[in-house]
């Protein structure tokens, strides 16, 4: 029943914001909502070490062809539904001092998202995560096109195109399982899958992989990403790419492993030197942009190949990395764009070109911005180290010559990441960034609980890797 | 058996009381009509049998895929009030003849002997000739009309040359006695083949499969948009359901040989379809192309010839039926608001920025057109996936692939319009008439509803 409330509330607020007028009354709903949904996650969180009843849903659907509407919270969905808990918060405390219009149709949206994300992340039944997993991009898909600036319609487009065609691969693989098996429930068909004949098996790995490939992105699969990050309203990117591309690793990890691991077992290293690739074409890239929305969205792209990477390394630490990273880059990269969003609302620009020495108007942005940066570029102490170091370690323990190139990447994303700082930051203040104010306490509401949880699951991680460490042991289709 | 009945004799009232009443009020008594005839529909219930010497069948099943057809027609009248008391001199002929098209396709859904195949068709076919060229003053809409006329006079000469041969192989109307020729010789069930495939093209280019749909987009876009909505949706029904019949009673044990035919024209409609709509401007003609591949996933139905089949085909039209009125009828608005040359605009350009001039509007086409493109929780998802997985059973795997593939393609013009309404435009907002509103609500509530409890409909089969 908790699970399920954790869907309904956000679904029901959100369709009731979406005839609401009133900024101010919206704000207050959605606050309010938000708050609740930390409450009812806090409860969740804490009957959920005693495999409580109380966590799952499970009603039939469909019965004459057994697909039932089945939620349930594990290891891996307890971290994934908190993130996404947290995260949809932070935006929304974010979106309530930003101007846009019909700010309550946004707030709406986002709360919407917010339960098909918590749908895909707790969802046992293939075709119930085959529903949220396409639901959680429309209201996204409208906040993107309804809120950006010139040309998002088709760029937004171009978006929904290449993911909705990807998860058709997903279809295509789920009935035929169905039609195999007879079964929609992820656990019975993780039993009964390695029964099935081998082309049944190869076309199960290659279309979940390029469903969820798609997502993610891994390259080659990214175009879409860039445009889309860059062009999107702050909302709809940091939903993007703080939530939405989580699905798919989530999917990988859910559904990829259990479902098709001699598929892994043979293909995997293409998919890990594809992953690899992307990482260091994201991180070389990122380094040569000017435009700072373009910069976080190929830094975001690079960090999903390494966690697609680890994946696939059939690993605990990889599996481990992965999980932890999922959550670290979710924060850094709400974080990062928010920044963003402030910089460009103060100056006007997003160049790195007309920036530059904003730490004398503005020492309190600069100490944020650092922390979440230093997150970012894999500095021991925070986040983003303990997933990156267990990611890579499993890489290179699979593949030398591998490790060491995707271990490049953490070279490459210092430099990017403090020519951004630096050319925002430092040097001398010019025209644009002279007259600017310091953030105040509506922006520090949001920044200072990623900056708190930034560092203290860079000091403890063991906070997350206890939870995901269970759930890891029990996949079973590990090598070590 | 007893909505025949009413129909037909509300159809003539409503012939003289065009005399008697005045315009406005002629709308609300059509929808009583409309309704009287539903509920009637309903007397039935739980009471099969043959009716009228054995010429027509009642049974539950039929009176819930009859009740699609005539809610169909209550859908259309419920978008049709501006359109009449406007444009058009003498709505009672109108109304009228939309009466007597849902007399035939009530009779094309539950005959039971040939001669009513071909009575219904006709009654259906003849009126909409007429309501295709109701426009007197548009060209386009005389020519819809004549290319109509032609091409179905044509088809229903095929199809009674192959209900013909049917008789003179079986000795009999009846739609059971095809299995009589099961066990002649190969030589002796030349005429049964020869009729079943005349009977097959017949009735596949009524519902516009490839390669027979030529005719489908100029007719669709040369109709009045409220005559294209009705067309779309009741004569699918009607001549799939018939199909349908004629599959399950008198072509079944020849399945294996015409299935693997009907395979390739499904295939063909769903590429020739969806391919071709890719590349049209006119939002009417994407409609008919649309129209063309949604055929084909109907047809898929007729493969599946499963216990489940007939449930899932009247979902599927419900689905359909939802989804086209509502689309057409949120085109019919919008399009009339925005005259070119004295004309509705028909450009897909006529949607730009109607997220701003009318929220409502916009939500509207949305769901419609995620449902007509098969994103779950809409109830277009549902009816694909249960026509693919009837299809996918039978061992055409290739088509299960074809058709998600297809969707796939779908959805870049179904997602045309929807791209428009998020366009930035210096117009008004539009208003719509309460009735057109309560309408379009309740198309779109119903795609939801579906969508999340498919069962709802599909359960009563």
């Amino acid at each position: 029943m908790l699970t399920l409330s954790l869907f309904i509330i956000p679904l029901i607020a959100g369709l009731i914001l979406l005839n609401v007028k009133s900024k101010s009354l919206a704000g207050s709903i959605s606050i309010l909502i938000s708050l609740v949904q930390i409450a009812v996650f806090g409860y969740a969180f804490s009957v959920f070490k005693g495999n409580s009843s109380l966590l799952v849903f499970d009603k039939p659907w469909l019965s004459d062809f057994a697909i039932r509407f089945h939620l349930g919270i594990d290891g891996l969905s307890i971290i994934m539904v908190g993130l996404t808990v947290v995260l949809v918060s932070l935006i929304i405390l974010a979106v309530k001092n930003l101007n846009y219009e019909n700010i309550p149709k946004m707030m709406g949206l986002i709360l919407l998202t917010e339960a098909a994300l918590i749908g895909v992340f707790s969802a046992k039944d293939i075709f119930l995560f085959y529903f949220f997993f396409e639901l959680a991009l429309v209201p996204v898909y409208l906040i993107a096109n309804f809120w950006g600036g010139e040309n998002s319609s088709k760029i937004t487009f171009k978006m929904l195109v290449y993911t909705v065609f990807g998860s058709l691969f997903m279809l295509i693989s789920f009935v035929l399982l169905y039609m195999r098996g007879q079964s929609a429930d992820i656990e019975s068909i993780k039993v009964t899958v390695s029964l099935l004949p081998n082309l049944i098996k190869q076309i199960l790995f290659w279309g979940l992989l390029l469903a969820f490939s798609i997502k993610m992105p891994i390259f080659p699969f990214h175009t879409w990403l860039p445009d889309a990050y860059s062009k999107s309203p702050t909302p709809a990117t940091m939903l993007l790419s703080g939530l939405l591309s989580k699905m798919g690793v989530y999917g990988l990890i859910r559904i990829l492993l259990p479902f098709a691991p001699q598929g892994i077992e043979v293909y995997g290293e293409i998919v890990i030197v594809l992953a690899t690739i992307g990482l260091i074409y994201g991180s070389v890239i990122a380094i040569k942009q000017n435009e700072i929305k373009r910069l976080i969205a190929y830094s975001s792209f690079a960090h999903m190949g390494l966690m697609a990477g680890a994946v696939l390394t059939l690993s605990v630490t990889g599996l481990q990395g992965a999980i932890f990273q999922m959550v670290a880059h979710g924060v850094n990269a709400v974080g990062l764009f928010y920044i963003a969003k402030i910089i460009f609302d103060k100056t006007g620009s997003r160049s790195l070109t007309t920036l530059g020495g904003m730490t004398q108007s503005a020492p309190l942005l600069t100490v944020m911005f650092m922390v979440v940066l230093l997150g970012s570029v894999a500095l021991p102490l925070t986040n983003g180290f303990v997933g990156e170091f267990l990611m890579l370690k499993a890489v290179f323990d699979f593949n030398h010559v591998i490790g060491i190139l995707a271990g490049l990447s953490v070279v490459f994303g210092a430099v990017y990441m403090l020519r951004f700082f630096q050319k925002t930051m430092y040097g001398p203040s010019n025209d644009t960034t002279i007259n600017i104010t310091d953030i105040g306490a509506k922006e520090m509401m949001v920044l200072v609980p990623i900056v708190i949880v930034v560092l203290l699951t860079g000091v403890f991680p063991n906070l997350i890797l206890d939870i995901s460490g269970s759930f890891v042991n029990s996949l079973g289709v590990l090598n070590k | 058996m007893y909505p025949i009945i009413v129909f037909s004799v509300t159809g003539l009232l409503m012939l003289f009381l065009g005399l008697s009443v005045s315009k406005k009020s002629l709308l609300p008594i059509n929808l009583v009509f409309l309704i009287i005839g539903l509920l009637s529909n309903f007397i039935d219930w739980d009471a099969p049998g043959l009716y009228f010497n054995n010429m027509v069948e009642v049974s539950n099943s039929l009176i819930l895929v009859q009740s699609v057809v005539i809610l169909a027609g209550i859908l259309v009248a419920g978008l049709s009030s501006r359109l009449f008391e406007d444009a058009v001199d003498h709505p009672a002929e109108y109304y009228a003849l939309m009466q007597f098209a849902i007399v035939g396709a009530l009779i094309m859904v539950s005959f039971q002997n040939l001669i009513m195949l071909f009575v219904g068709l006709e009654i259906l076919s003849v009126a909409l000739y007429v309501l295709a060229g109701s426009d007197k003053r548009n060209l386009r809409g005389n020519e819809a009309s004549i290319k109509y006329f032609l091409m179905g006079a044509f088809a229903t000469g095929i199809l009674l040359f192959g209900i013909a041969m049917f008789y003179g192989a079986t000795g009999s109307f009846d739609i059971n006695s095809g299995s009589s020729v099961a066990n002649n010789l190969p030589e002796g069930k030349i005429f049964f083949w020869i009729g079943l495939i005349f009977i097959f093209i017949g009735l596949l280019f009524k519902i516009s499969a490839a390669p027979f749909h030529f005719w489908t987009a100029d007719v669709y876009q040369g109709s009045p948009t409220i005559f294209t909505a009705f067309m779309a949706t009741i004569v699918k029904t009607a001549v799939i359901f018939a199909l349908y019949r004629l599959a399950v009673y008198s072509f079944s044990f020849e399945y294996a040989n015409w299935s693997k035919f009907l395979v390739i024209i499904i295939g063909l409609s769903m590429l020739i379809g969806n391919l071709t709509a890719v590349y049209q401007s006119n939002f009417k003609r994407i409609l008919a192309y649309s129209s063309i591949s949604q055929a084909g996933f109907m047809l898929l139905s007729l493969i599946g010839l499963g216990e489940q089949s007939f449930g899932n085909l009247g979902f599927y039209t419900l689905s359909y039926a939802f989804a086209t009125i509502s689309a057409f009828g949120v085109f019919l608005i919008v399009s009339n608001d925005q005259l070119v040359d004295g004309r509705p605009n028909e450009n897909i350009n006529v949607f730009n920025g109607l997220f701003k001039r009318n929220p409502d509007l916009a939500v509207i086409l949305l769901i419609s057109m995620l449902s007509l493109s098969g994103i779950p929780l809409t109830s277009g998802f549902w009816s694909k996936f249960f026509v693919l997985n009837d299809a996918a059973t039978k061992g055409y795997l290739w088509i299960l692939i074809v058709g998600i593939v297809m969707s796939a393609v779908s959805l870049y013009y179904y997602f045309k319009p929807i791209r428009a309404t998020f366009g930035n435009t210096e117009s008004e907002s539009i208003t719509v008439s309460s009735l057109a509103k309560a309408t379009l609500y309740v198309c779109g509530a119903m795609t939801v509803l579906l969508g999340v409890a498919p069962n709802l409909f599909r359960g009563l089969f």
